[in-house]
């Protein structure tokens, strides 16, 4: 077996072993727009406790309270995400995102903060 | 005349014309403010631009870009910042490699901000002009136009603080308002005024990546903040 036949099959190998590697993977996208633009006021943890909120009249949500975030149809939670808190009846404070994730990126992140609060929407 | 004669004929007037350019003091400020900001400021800063396309490109910027420096600064405070330099962003760029949990919430990590240089009077002022003719952005400047104008410093704030929810991320008087952002309490001295409208406008027509959102708004509400802005570095009051 030559030089290139061995290279070609140890790549196979890696690829097979580790099929993530080589593509960034959906949820550590979010989890890096999350990192970028949410974490300065909802905290690096999700807990709401962002480097941002000592002065805030309101409270940054608190991502890892299933009970609260489970209250919220992921259509709400895009919502926010895309045109602010105004556009669901909540704090100005929170801003539209929606010039600076693609709606993909803003679906995905709906499914970040499921991962989160542990938690899917229950309507009852 | 052979093509060799000319040449030879002209070639003094050329070698004149060569020194006196390289001579001038203008062309020599400016090549040995470029050469400063090379030398001094090219390690940490982007002179020569895009901004970062991406996040990791984003996380990876150790400053500020300047390759638009010319549209955004005023070259006074340029020159008297270098000279002395205070810390703009509080939690540093990228904010959240400054960042840590805290008992109550995130914390700036203070020992992982590093001071910035200063230079002397002379090499501030060679690097504010150098900095000033990088324009890369001059079409979006040309967009503005914010006439000169004042508000009150409640209705600022009114607009600032509740109608925008500016204070979430920058802070208008050294201690209230957010960390992730610069701080604004210097904006109206430190940057011009169709910058300021211009990245309100539109901050990721500047900086695509950027952590500041497009909040939509609108020309009245520009025009007041800049005003609101430019009243904050006034005088010694941050009320």
């Amino acid at each position: 077996m030559n030089k290139k036949s061995l290279i070609f099959l140890g790549g196979l190998a890696l690829w097979t072993l580790f099929p993530a590697a080589g593509h960034t993977s959906l949820a550590a996208t979010a989890k890096d727009n999350y990192r970028t633009y949410c974490a300065q006021c909802h905290g690096l943890q999700g807990n709401g406790r962002g480097v941002n909120i000592r002065d805030m009249s309101v409270q940054p949500r608190n991502h890892t309270d299933a009970s609260y975030m489970s209250q919220r149809s992921d259509e709400d939670l895009a919502k926010a995400d895309r045109k602010g808190g105004l556009a669901i009846d909540k704090s100005v404070l929170m801003p539209p995102w929606g010039d600076t994730l693609s709606p993909a990126e803003i679906k995905d992140m709906v499914q970040y903060l499921r991962t989160l609060c542990h938690c899917t929407f229950n309507s009852q | 005349m052979s093509p060799n004669h000319l040449l030879l004929r002209l070639l003094p007037g050329l070698l004149a014309v060569i020194l006196a350019l390289a001579l001038s003091p203008a062309w020599a400020g400016e090549s040995a403010g470029m050469a400063l900001l090379e030398s001094r400021c090219a390690s940490c800063h982007n002179i020569s631009g895009p901004a970062p396309a991406t996040i990791h490109a984003l996380w990876a910027r150790k400053a500020p870009d300047l390759f638009y420096a010319g549209n955004k600064f005023r070259r006074t405070w340029l020159v008297s910042w270098l000279q002395h330099p205070v810390r703009i962003r509080p939690a540093g760029e990228f904010y959240a490699d400054h960042v840590k949990p805290g008992p109550e919430r995130d914390m700036v990590d203070e020992s992982t901000l590093a001071p910035h240089m200063a230079l002397g009077a002379a090499d501030a002022k060679l690097a504010a002009d150098a900095l000033m003719t990088l324009r890369a952005h001059d079409d979006l400047i040309a967009k503005e136009h914010v006439p000169a104008g004042s508000i009150s410093r409640s209705m600022g704030s009114l607009v600032f603080d509740k109608f925008l929810g500016c204070m979430a991320c920058h802070r208008v008087k050294p201690d209230f308002g957010g960390l992730s952002g610069p701080e604004l309490y210097t904006a109206g001295a430190r940057l011009k005024p169709a910058f300021m409208a211009s990245y309100i406008r539109s901050p990721q027509s500047w900086d695509p990546k950027i952590w500041m959102p497009n909040k939509h708004v609108s020309d009245t509400r520009i025009v007041q903040l800049v005003h609101y802005l430019q009243a904050l570095s006034k005088g010694g009051s941050h009320e």
